[in-house]
């Protein structure tokens, strides 16, 4: 099977990111595919995702900004939160942390979602707003 | 399994969404094709209930009203273990336990009508700090767990059986307590259970420990 250089799979879902350099623990990004799979953008104040910066630890910022690259690995683990490659590095999950998951439940408001049904036609939670909801999950297993 | 409910509260401003979370192409479509549900049910192959929720087992339910505020978090829909007093060789209930699933169903079921009918008047529907309390907890383990679920799954649909399989029991053994990781990568039966002796063994390591955690809700066993 032919892999473009590496999949990358986020909240915001599957992304082929051609330009993306893998080595060791490290994925290298171009500032487009930083920005369109993972929202963060390298500005002179750090990295930034919208209106949220994070500064780069002084003396390592080489190990987050190359030139217009973003190492994305190297700032999911900074930020604590899940980053993981498959063997080949072919493919990398960066998962938002439990903080941010256990957070954003805490407002109570139900996280919005979009799952397709048996067939492919896209729900999502917010087409229901307005109705009480019973959300609940069964399986086949 | 939801259909009557549904039906009866028609017109109520109510709606079922069920999902399977289920990752193997197809594997819900005979169910669903069988049951002919009127209300929307999703296919969740990556197991985001899991992830945007803290959903660990099946079936558990998250009630959510018009404002699309969560007022009783992920928990057991109305199940009771029973099936771990089964006996085994003749899948026979004993009738104390039949009853208990039949009465634990059924306090369910009318919690969710009054619900509906009273919305935040009901006492089943949990005030804002009741319902935080009742928050699965997340930790650092079951993040990871998640993202790796959904690395092994993507790993197997795209014919890396043999990577893809580890990923799922690396899984499995950070988030431990998810039914739903250790099901959903097990062998499953020739009914599709995944109900294999190796099943059976999990359940019994459980011990006094619970299969579907206790609901907090009055008559639920």
């Amino acid at each position: 099977m032919l892999w473009p250089m590496a999949t990358l799979l986020t909240d915001a879902g599957e992304f082929e990111v051609p330009q993306a350099e893998v080595s060791d623990d490290a994925l290298w990004l171009s500032a487009r595919e930083a920005e369109e799979a993972t929202g963060w953008v390298a500005k002179p104040e750090g990295l930034c995702k919208g209106e949220h910066c994070v500064p780069l630890p002084p003396g390592r910022e080489r190990e987050f900004v190359r030139g217009q690259r973003v190492n994305a690995a190297a700032l999911w683990r900074h930020l604590g939160q899940p980053a993981l490659r498959s063997d080949r590095g072919h493919v990398w999950v960066l998962a938002p942390s439990a903080r941010d998951r256990s957070e954003a439940l805490r407002s109570l408001q139900a996280p919005d979602f979009t799952l397709p049904d048996a067939s492919g036609r896209p729900h999502s939670l917010s087409d229901y707003r307005g109705k009480k909801i019973f959300l609940v999950t069964w399986a086949s297993w | 399994m939801w259909q009557a409910l549904y039906e009866e509260l028609a017109g109520q401003n109510f709606i079922v969404i069920a999902v399977a979370m289920d990752s193997r192409e197809g594997d819900a479509v005979p169910w669903i094709e069988a049951a002919k549900p009127t209300y929307p049910t999703l296919i969740d192959r990556e197991h985001l209930m899991a992830e945007l929720f803290g959903v660990v087992n099946v079936p558990q339910a998250i009630w959510i009203d018009e404002a699309g505020r969560i007022v009783r978090p992920a928990e057991a829909a109305g199940a009771y273990e029973g099936f771990r007093k089964m006996n085994r060789a003749t899948r026979e209930m004993p009738d104390e336990v039949a009853r208990l699933t039949t009465d634990a169903r059924a306090t369910y079921v009318d919690a969710v009508k009054d619900w509906v009918r009273r919305g935040p008047e009901s006492v089943h529907a949990l005030p804002a700090e009741s319902a935080r309390a009742h928050l699965p907890a997340f930790t650092e383990d079951m993040a990871t767990a998640q993202a790796m679920f959904k690395l092994g799954q993507f790993l197997l649909r795209h014919g890396e059986k043999e990577e893809g399989n580890r990923w799922l029991g690396e899984a499995s053994r950070r988030h431990p307590d998810s039914w739903c990781i250790w099901r959903q990568s097990a062998g499953i039966n020739d009914t599709g259970l995944a109900a294999l002796p190796e099943f059976w063994e999990r359940v019994d390591a459980l011990g006094e420990k619970r299969y579907y955690l206790p609901v907090d809700m009055k008559g639920m066993p």
